[in-house]
């Protein structure tokens, strides 16, 4: 479904990735795993459309998308949720998700997703008024996710989500990235939390400075020296 | 005394609304997209002769002409953003302001060179003489333009609080990056505020027009009081643009009839400072 190859990404002109390439299957969990500075979320920017091409190309079913504007892309089935969340935080949590489905203009759609979304993420109900600021980092990360469905995207991009949340609250944020996948998502998960990420995902790119460094399925990298030694600290 | 006093406060509201108009339009543009337009009030210079043009060559009333006036002023404001303003997002604060100074020049030099410089008014309009009651009495062009001027703020709100595009505006102002992964195309965000803080402005010119000389500097009476009002409510924030416009009005016809009208200025900066040191984020504003 997704092809990204030799993707290389300036910040200015330091280049921050030099060339990774990977692609998602329709219905996979690919899992995207390296340090702190690696250049995981600048390939996601990258793949969403935040970030610039220097070099390499996009495709999305066999499309070049890699010319598209971020906005552009969504129509297509791309959706990232970004690192740090971004939620608007002084508009309410239902107007966050009405966002997420801008693009689309069926209302009785838009309604069952917004259901559908309350079903995945049962503590909605209940605060939909409220403004997103408000809520914890916790709940900002599930509306978060919820928002980037709302477009009904083929192709989630997730960017940490298990970042500053609560311990007892990141198994279940990686029980729901799995039912999303279940339910017909394709996942490009990027996470420091290496053990869980692998668990997860059928396969997984490493990447180290801005380069891929390892592929494959992610049992076995899972079980690979590389990743027990480089992350997992095995 | 009372009666006066009455009288002076509800005159101060009256302008004020209309002051706020000019603000809103003002404050939308920032709030989007941190550019300060310092070429605001040549949108209303604009409105003015719009006006003017309509009364002189074709004998029509300014409100008759006022949803025209809106539309095209809507169309300038767009069309700066797309032709200018799209270039300078990105560029340093000072190249930025240089540019809405510029354009604020340009625009009073084209209409000197075209309209010359003379003061113009329009005459005979469609509403004419004055509303009484209890013993107060306004002037019916002023209690027009200032319902003219919460109604169109007023529709500027609602729009932003309850429509998709408003919330998408919203979303874009808050946050660019986030909006685009939304699908929402910034660009066409960006020049939607230019269209409606053109308009506004241009629909406050429209008002004033049968009460106000219409001269090509004409702006620059207006566009510190709207850097104020912006200021005061909070950068961004139409709602504290609209209390401060009605509070800067009141204070400034209130402080003119007490003290010297000269010095009307002198009381509404002196309360701007006032409100930023005790303050900063303006009235509503958010820390
Ligand atoms: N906005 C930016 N401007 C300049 N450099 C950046 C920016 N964002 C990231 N970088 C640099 O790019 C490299 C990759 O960053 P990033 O993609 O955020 O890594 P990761 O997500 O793997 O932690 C890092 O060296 C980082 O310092
Ligand atoms: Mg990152």
């Amino acid at each position: 479904m997704l092809r990204a190859r030799s993707l290389r990404v300036c910040y200015g002109r330091v280049p921050a990735v030099h060339d990774v390439s990977l692609s998602v299957d329709a219905g996979q969990i690919v899992a995207v795993v390296g340090a702190n500075g690696a250049g995981k979320s600048t390939v996601l920017r990258a793949l969403a459309g935040l970030n610039r091409l220097d070099a390499g190309a996009i495709e999305l079913d066999g499309r070049r998308v890699d010319g598209l504007r971020a906005d552009q892309r969504v129509p297509l089935g791309i959706s990232l949720v970004p690192e740090g969340r971004h939620l608007f935080p002084r508009l309410s949590v239902q107007r966050n998700l009405e966002l997420g489905a801008f693009t689309r203009h069926d209302r009785a759609e838009v309604a069952a997703s917004l259901e559908r979304v309350v079903e995945i993420f049962p503590f909605l109900k209940d605060r939909r008024q409220q403004a997103a600021g408000t809520l914890s980092g916790g709940e900002q990360q599930m509306v978060a996710i919820a928002r980037g469905l709302m477009s009904r995207p083929r192709l989630l991009l997730l960017d940490e989500p298990s970042w500053g949340i609560a311990p007892m609250l990141v198994a279940r944020i990686f029980e729901t990235i799995a039912a999303i996948n279940r339910s017909g998502v394709a996942i490009l998960l990027v996470e420091q939390n290496v053990k869980r990420a692998l668990s997860v995902a059928h396969r997984a790119t490493v990447i180290q400075t801005g380069r891929v460094v390892a592929e494959g399925a992610a049992g076995e990298l899972l079980r690979s020296d590389l990743v027990r030694q480089a992350y997992l600290g095995l | 005394m009372t009666q006066i006093l009455l009288q002076t406060v509800l005159s101060g509201v009256l302008i004020g609304l209309v002051y706020a108009l000019v603000a809103v339009g003002l404050t939308l543009i920032f709030g989007v997209m941190d550019i300060v337009n310092f070429a605001h009030g040549e949108f209303l210079m604009l409105g003015m002769y719009a006006s003017f043009w309509g009364w002189a060559l074709w004998k029509l009333d300014p409100l008759f002409t006022l949803p025209f006036t809106a539309l095209g002023l809507f169309a300038v404001g767009a069309l700066l953003y797309r032709l200018v303003i799209r270039r300078i997002i990105d560029a340093p604060m000072l190249s930025q302001v240089f540019t809405t100074f510029g354009l604020m020049i340009l625009f009073r030099g084209l209409a000197q060179y075209l309209w010359s410089p003379d003061f113009r008014s329009v005459e005979h309009t469609v509403v004419d003489g004055k509303v009484a009651f209890g013993g107060l009495s306004f002037g019916l062009p002023q209690v027009t333009a200032a319902a003219g001027a919460v109604v169109t703020t007023g529709a500027v709100w609602w729009f932003l609080r309850f429509t998709r595009l408003g919330a998408a505006l919203e979303a874009t102002a808050a946050d660019r990056e986030a909006a685009a992964l939304m699908g929402i195309d910034g660009q066409k965000m960006f020049a939607l505020a230019w269209g409606i803080g053109a308009a506004c402005a241009g629909v406050a010119g429209a008002l004033l027009s049968s009460t106000y000389p219409i001269f090509p500097d004409v702006g620059a009476s207006f566009i510190l009081v709207a850097f104020v009002l912006v200021a005061l409510g909070g950068f961004g924030s139409v709602t504290g643009a609209f209390w401060a416009g009605i509070l800067v009005g009141v204070v400034e016809v209130v402080g003119g009839f007490l003290w010297d009208p000269a010095y009307k200025m002198v009381l509404v900066l002196s309360l701007y400072l006032l409100v930023v040191w005790l303050r900063p984020q303006g009235l509503l504003g958010k820390a």
